[in-house]
């Protein structure tokens, strides 16, 4: 038995995030002890990152704009497995949530009539896909997920949350009754182990995408809250389902923002042309990223790519102007100068598809609610709750539109906080956890600390990385993704087995860093067996054996079981609450 | 390439030292420090430091390289190598954790003290608050700052007066909101900043001018506050 120091909440949120600093915002103005816990401190989240904007109708570029429109593009976007009755609450919440992001003092950009500043982004159009190009993104120039993370941690300063910086969560503590009572974590300055309990234990840990060895993602998107959840026995959803987003600096991985195009920018292959105009006829180079980033695949596969060794394509932004490129999009422009040595101004971009964004996740309900399935039924599980990138509540389905992923962020954020501060108001009470139950999360990393001799992180992250990016990239087959699982079986015992030389307790990254390998793992199983599974191609998952998409047996969320490694089917929501089912159509841009 | 590390366990050392490594660097690839850093850390798991983003947005990796502040990630190996040497230490200033890794509570307090967010209690309506392409201009080269630290630890008079002066870092967002049209708080920011160390202790120096990795500049935003606070002291 370990006799942990134990500090006590009534909700946690694990993550300094967008989604996390939402949640715990909201907890903390309602007055409830609330504590953010964050591996990093909260302003190095990988919310920072994100360049181009929040899509939200708050009706500023066009005073017709209106929310279905929006609901419409993203349903259509998702490949029809998005929830519509998620999707219906996120479009129509959101102008609430982002004109409170505004009060709270984020710097959006703004139009001569002082409104906010939309731009034109991928998926979007106006009339459920009758009037053309819409201009949706609200942005604070090509830097918006800066100012939103930086102002999300300023208003909590402002309601006094308790930061729990540095921390870093290790697994879910749970009760003999399943409930989720709260995590185990390090403090990583010294290295002191903890039993964080609390009555509402929220997962915002964001991304995976350092599960491949191209990817736009932070070092730190490892996907913890997966791995623990997956650890805990609870089902993913959708995991097969990650997106490529077309704009990765080519050998950098680092993001150029679909702004870019939006803005007015457009991509070429090595004859110069515009090679959008024949793959989507209408939106071109704005059409869903899935569709974008296939088509510059296919350019590059079939020998039209740019450069000596023709693996890659260009982004031309130069006959915008100087001072459209640099008034707004300074980012880019600085990005583009350090990571390719071009000004965009002045010389195209080499870019090429790169892994950026977890469609799946942790399935919730529109309040938060973390579910998993037993015998096929939906069952909430007590205590545990996720927003944000790593949960599924699901608004994005097959395939994310770009600015989507920061208005879930605070769609869902806030909801789950609303949503906790209201059972806190009623009352919680699970029974304590028993000193087993915390042993118990506490095993992984006891095991890894007794560990004398074992296997290498950073030789084993790189195998990792290299199995996923071969085998489970923008274009999948069956028989490619059979010795990808194969590989992964392999692996999975020697994960297990890690050892690390240096046991010293004072920020000891190589503990973590072991840690975080072995949630990377847990992600990566769990998308390797649900892309094996889905034998189909929809949105971002595309089969060359399967390659149509077959409404008949997959216009569902999979399921993927940890314990029994089987995937299930899950029924997606076809019932919005206030407007019609938008029913399944042929996907064309 | 020699590269030298700043190296200290509070477990295991007695005091911190310097480990020397060669490496050889592949001629056409430019690397950053951090990726340096990294393929050292693959031989080496105990060397600590911190890093997120890898692009310059996050301001994790905030280290001295050869003697100037800046962040590894985005500081290509040319830029910074003199007669075959690079130097790396960790932020000057600030107590050393562990390595690279130093305790920026001090620097966090001070940006905490000036109220970092917005102060508004006026009724907003159900929509945005209002504000011209002008007025949001003047927050341009003030709010992109990524709390990285390379300025403040670059700085003497913080180095001096950590407790008493704001720093280069916590003045620029000070005047972030001063700058802002949608702050009512524009009296009290001034009287909590008016006395000898918070604002005055700047001299001029510009060292966080020339070190700042997002090109912003504080020493003209600490221009601006003085004005105020002497304008309305007349």
């Amino acid at each position: 038995m370990t006799a942990l120091r134990k500090l006590s909440f009534d909700a946690i949120v694990i993550g300094g995030g967008g989604a996390g600093m939402r949640a715990s915002l909201q907890m903390a103005q309602s007055g409830f002890k609330t504590a953010c816990l964050s591996k990093v401190f909260p302003t190095r989240s990988h919310t920072v990152s994100a360049q181009g904007g929040i899509t939200c109708a708050i009706a500023s570029a066009d005073p017709h704009d209106d929310w279905r429109w929006h609901m419409y593009d993203t349903v259509k976007g998702s490949d029809y497995i998005g929830d519509q009755d998620a999707i219906e609450y996120m479009c129509s919440v959101g102008p609430q949530a982002v004109f409170e992001l505004e009060h709270m003092g984020l710097p959006f950009s703004r139009f001569d009539n002082g409104r906010i500043y939309q731009r034109p982004f991928g998926g979007q159009s106006k009339d459920y896909g009758n009037g053309g190009q819409a201009a949706r993104t609200c942005a604070a120039a090509d830097r918006t997920g800066h100012a939103l993370l930086h102002t999300l941690y300023q208003t909590n300063l402002k309601n006094e949350t308790t930061f729990l910086n540095e921390w870093f969560a290790v697994d879910l503590v749970r009760n003999q009754s399943g409930d989720v009572v709260g995590v185990v974590a390090i403090e990583i300055e010294t290295g002191e182990v903890a039993f964080v309990e609390s009555k509402a234990t929220v997962l915002a840990t964001g991304g995976a995408g350092r599960i491949y060895a191209s990817t736009t993602n932070a070092h730190i998107n490892t996907g913890d809250g997966i791995g623990m959840a997956l650890r805990a026995g609870y089902a993913m959803q959708d995991m097969e389902m990650w997106q490529f987003h077309p704009t990765g600096i080519y050998g950098a991985g680092t993001l150029v923002t679909e702004g870019c195009r939006g803005e007015g920018g457009y991509l070429i292959n090595k004859d110069g042309e515009r090679f959008m105009e024949r793959y989507a006829p209408n939106a071109k180079d704005l059409a869903g990223r899935d569709v974008v980033a296939r088509s510059m695949m296919t350019e590059i596969l079939e020998g039209r790519g740019c450069g000596d060794s023709g693996d890659h394509v260009y982004l031309k932004l130069d006959h915008l102007g100087k001072e459209i490129v640099h008034s707004r999009l300074p980012g880019v422009t600085e990005l583009s100068k350090t990571f390719a040595h071009v000004d965009p101004a002045v010389k195209p971009i080499p870019v090429v598809p790169t892994c950026h964004y977890m469609m799946g996740g942790i399935p919730t309900n529109v309040n938060g609610q973390a579910i998993t399935q037993i015998d096929g039924k939906d069952q909430i599980i007590p205590g545990l709750y996720a927003c944000g990138e790593a949960a599924c509540v699901s608004v994005h389905g097959a395939n994310r539109l770009g600015g989507n992923s920061l208005l879930d962020l605070v769609v869902f954020g806030r909801a789950a906080g609303i949503f906790i501060q209201e059972q806190l108001q009623q009352g919680i009470e699970y029974a304590a956890a028993s000193a087993d139950d915390v042993d118990h999360a506490v095993a992984r990393m006891n095991t890894l600390n007794s560990n004398e001799k074992g296997e290498d992180t950073s030789t084993l992250k790189k195998e990792l990385q290299s199995c996923m990016q071969n085998y489970f990239g923008v274009f999948r087959d069956g028989e490619y993704m059979k010795k990808g699982r194969e590989e992964l079986n392999v692996m999975r015992e020697r994960i297990a087995n890690i050892a690390i030389e240096d046991k010293s307790k004072a920020f000891n990254t190589a503990r973590m860093e072991a840690l975080e390998l072995q949630n990377l793992f847990e992600v990566a199983e769990a998308t390797a067996i649900a892309a094996d599974e889905r034998t189909e191609s929809r949105g971002a998952h595309s089969r060359r054996d399967f390659p149509e998409r077959d409404d008949k047996n997959w216009l569902c969320h999979s399921l993927y079981h940890p314990d029994s490694k089987k995937l299930t089917r899950r029924d997606v929501n076809f019932s919005p609450n206030t407007v019609e089912t938008f029913q399944p159509k042929v996907r064309t841009y | 390439m020699l590269l030298s590390i700043y190296r200290y366990n509070p477990e295991t050392d007695s005091e911190p030292y310097m480990q020397d490594e060669e490496v050889s660097l592949i001629a056409e690839k430019d690397l950053m420090v951090l990726d340096v850093l990294n393929l050292i850390k693959e031989k080496d798991q105990s060397l600590s430091y911190r890093r997120s983003c890898r692009e310059g947005v996050c301001g994790s990796d905030g280290v001295n390289m050869n003697g100037t502040n800046g962040l590894a990630c985005i500081t290509p190996i040319s830029e910074v190598v003199t007669n075959g040497k690079l130097v790396v230490r960790p932020l000057p200033g600030l107590p050393v954790i562990r390595d690279l890794v130093v305790d920026m509570s001090i620097f966090y307090k001070q940006y905490q003290r000036i109220k970092p967010y917005l102060q508004n209690s006026s009724p907003t309506g159900g929509h945005e608050r209002l504000q011209s392409p002008e007025d949001r201009a003047k927050l341009d080269g003030l709010y992109e700052c990524i709390l990285c630290a390379c300025c403040s630890t670059s700085c003497p008079s913080f180095w001096w007066n950590p407790e008493k002066f704001v720093g280069p870092s916590g003045l620029l967002q000070a005047y972030r909101f001063l700058a802002d049209s949608r702050d009512e708080a524009m009296g009290t920011r001034l009287a909590e900043l008016d006395d000898p160390f918070s604002v005055f202790r700047c001299r001029g120096i510009m060292n966080c001018v020339s070190v700042c990795p997002k090109g912003l500049n504080p020493t003209k935003a600490i221009g601006h506050i003085r004005d105020m606070l002497l304008s309305r002291a007349t």
